[in-house]
């Protein structure tokens, strides 16, 4: 690293910075200002012919009139699934961390396993799984653990395990890293002064942890509330979430500036909301 | 030592057996009885069993066999957060998300004691932290952490406080000046100190009794004073401080009761042994010396001292280490031995190496060990 620095002399930082920072400038500033001009310009003009940028403000008002709805079944069902991922994927964290032993390589690398497959594949698959005629759908109703006309696919509960499947990895992984870190002795001088096991868990390893609930929920609930894939094929007309909304008016309604305008809200909604989170976790040093 | 109302809280552990799942057995039947209100050293080499024994009592390990009992309470199978006992761990533990002042209440906030505060504030003072109360432990020095790990459990009042080599971590400067400074907080609070360490000056200094340990047993209990001067194995021999064995074969015992003696035959010159500092029955034994006992003088000049002589030795070695020096001693009978000699500036000098000595010790300062024991054992490589 010091031979490094020498090499590239006093400029040596600028010049680190400089090709993530260019790639950054191409692919993410600009992008960003061009969805920000079309959410700002007149729906009348086409993908074809270009739109004319007019600070048409209406934009925002038109899709959070048309579509809070999806905003909110997003943030709700996006939701619902971190907490899932966040149960779930902490006492998995938890046993890999300090139980597992030998199988800790193992474990980790079954976690990472999934990313093996693309995404869309698994959620396809999960439509088999889930289906009305699926061995999973036939087996609950033989055990009337569900009624005659019931029905997994095409519903909320199926979006949202969706989400929570696709996402747990997210969730697993940095709570892992922050439960690896702690050590054992802590658990041992907590014992030794008089913590049984809850209050030992609930003093000791779960504030240790919050960077990596924190970290894990942020990577969850961040990309499930702008997720449509899991919507879109385990869901139906009425669990549509915001990401469904923009896809569908920058295809087949080939409407950019309502679509621009909407995703503009859903960026500043999530950013809103994980400050206000971050803020009040008093974990603000992992931003 | 029990008082008749039977209040006494001495520490007893009785045929304490630890193997683990590997078949390693850590501590084997191990009886011990620590009195209330002493400063007691568990000694031994790393590996000895000495950690194990004090989990064990701390309850972070369950034993195998044996009991342990605080007074007549049986707390062989108590869960740690139920024993009234607490542990300075080896690198203090401290929790890293709480203030020294957290770190400090935790105890007594887990016991959902009353005036928490003013407990730790008056800890704190007593172990001069006061001004460190709101840091985070990564914000203090080795020496503060350890007095923080100290704070932590003294604040419970245990009735046995467990030290597991509670100054290891710290620098040689830092280590003397906290010896001090532990012993005098056990006087202060006059609680059962056990301390686990490998350091057998540290051992000595501190503790009203050491018990040194190899293997998973005691090799000997007893004051520092009565460990050093008359050991009763060559692995104490070697492991406290340093001492000469010099093979010998025991002549026979004259006289009785107190004035017993032994005399060995050490190589053509009889020694005598007082019966008290003889530990084996066999016929041949290790004397032992140890090297400050040892005088030597230059051939032809008067040796000073009464006592075992003999000649035609030579210094093959000498460090001067300032307020003494070693030499080796090449022996007629081929081994060589050790001497410390304080400086006192009465010789005028050092002795040169290759010089024929004469050298003497008082038999009083002898003593024998078993020959079927190993003579390097507890010799620690430095």
């Amino acid at each position: 690293m010091a031979a490094l620095q020498r090499a590239l002399g006093r400029n040596s930082a600028y010049l680190l910075v400089g090709p993530a920072a260019l790639w950054l400038g191409i692919f993410f500033v600009i992008p960003m200002i061009s969805l920000l001009t079309t959410s700002l310009s007149d729906p009348a003009g086409s993908p074809i012919y270009g739109y004319s940028m007019t600070w048409r403000f209406e934009n925002y008002v038109d899709v959070v009139a048309d579509y809070w709805p999806y905003l909110v079944r997003s943030f709700v069902y996006a939701g619902i699934a971190t907490v899932l991922c966040l149960i779930l994927g902490y006492t998995l964290a938890y046993a890999i961390a300090f139980k597992a032993g030998r199988f800790k390589t193992l474990m980790l690398v079954l976690v990472v396993a999934p990313f093996f497959t693309s995404f869309l594949v698994r959620t396809l698959s999960w439509k088999l799984i889930l289906a009305d005629n699926g061995w999973l759908v036939e087996t609950l109703k033989t055990l009337h653990l569900m009624p005659e006309d019931g029905r997994l696919l095409a519903t909320p509960i199926a979006v949202v395990a969706g989400l929570t499947y696709n996402f747990l990895p997210f969730m697993i992984l940095p709570l892992y890293a922050s439960l690896e870190k702690i050590d054992p002795k802590l658990n041992e001088a907590a014992a030794d002064l008089y913590a049984n096991p809850f209050k030992r868990f609930w003093n000791v390893v779960w504030p240790l942890s919050l960077p990596g609930v924190v970290g894990g929920t942020l990577l969850t609930f961040i990309p499930a509330s702008g997720d449509y894939i899991n919507a879109s094929l385990l869901g139906n007309p009425n669990t549509q979430m915001v990401g469904n909304r923009i896809q569908s008016l920058f295809t087949t309604g080939s409407d950019y500036p309502h679509a621009a305008a909407l995703s503009v809200i859903l960026m500043v909604l999530i950013v809103v909301m994980v400050m206000v989170y971050v803020r009040r976790a008093g974990t603000e040093d992992l931003l | 030592m029990s008082l008749a109302d039977g209040r006494t809280r001495d520490l007893r552990l009785a045929g304490l057996h630890k193997q683990y799942p590997n078949g390693f057995a850590a501590v084997q039947s191990l009886d011990l009885e620590i009195p209330q209100g002493s400063f007691f050293a568990l000694l031994g080499p790393s590996g000895c069993g000495k950690t194990t024994t004090l989990r064990m009592v701390a309850g972070l390990e369950v034993p195998t066999a044996g009991t342990i009992h605080i007074g007549d309470q049986d707390i062989t199978h108590e869960k740690p957060y139920k024993r009234p006992v607490n542990t300075v761990f080896q690198n203090y533990a401290l929790f890293p998300h709480l203030t020294i002042a957290e770190n400090v209440e935790f105890g007594p906030r887990r016991r959902g004691e009353k005036d928490v505060s003013a407990q730790a504030k008056e800890i704190l003072e007593l172990t001069e932290l006061t001004e460190q109360a709101s840091k985070k432990p990564a914000q203090l020095s080795g020496g503060q952490q350890q007095r923080v790990a100290l704070a932590r459990a003294l604040i419970n009042r245990p009735e046995v406080l467990l030290l597991d080599e509670p100054l290891g971590a710290l620098d040689l400067k830092l280590r003397r000046a906290m010896q001090i400074e532990l012993k005098r907080i056990q006087e202060e609070v006059g609680l059962t100190f056990v301390h686990v360490t490998h350091d057998q000056e540290e051992a000595m200094t501190m503790a009203d009794t050491v018990a040194v340990m190899n293997l998973g047993v005691i090799e000997q209990m007893g004051t520092p004073y009565e460990l050093y001067t008359n050991p009763r194995t060559t692995f104490v021999a070697n492991f406290l401080g340093r001492s000469n064995l010099i093979k010998g074969t025991v002549l026979g015992r004259e006289g009785s009761g107190a004035d017993a003696v032994v005399k060995v035959d050490m190589h053509g010159t009889v020694v005598t042994i007082s019966a008290a500092r003889v530990h084996t029955e066999s016929s041949e034994g290790w004397v032992g010396i140890r090297p400050e006992k040892v005088l030597i003088q230059p051939e032809g000049t008067p040796i000073d001292a009464p006592g075992d002589h003999f000649s035609g030795a030579v210094v093959t070695g000498s460090s001067y280490i300032g307020v003494s020096t070693e030499y080796e001693l090449l022996m007629p009978w081929g081994q060589e031995i050790t001497c410390f000699e304080q400086n006192t500036g009465r010789r005028g000098g050092l002795v040169p190496v290759g010089t024929r000595v004469d050298v003497s010790w008082r038999p009083e300062f002898a003593f024998l060990l078993d020959s079927s024991q190993d003579a390097e054992a507890g010799i620690q490589e430095t």
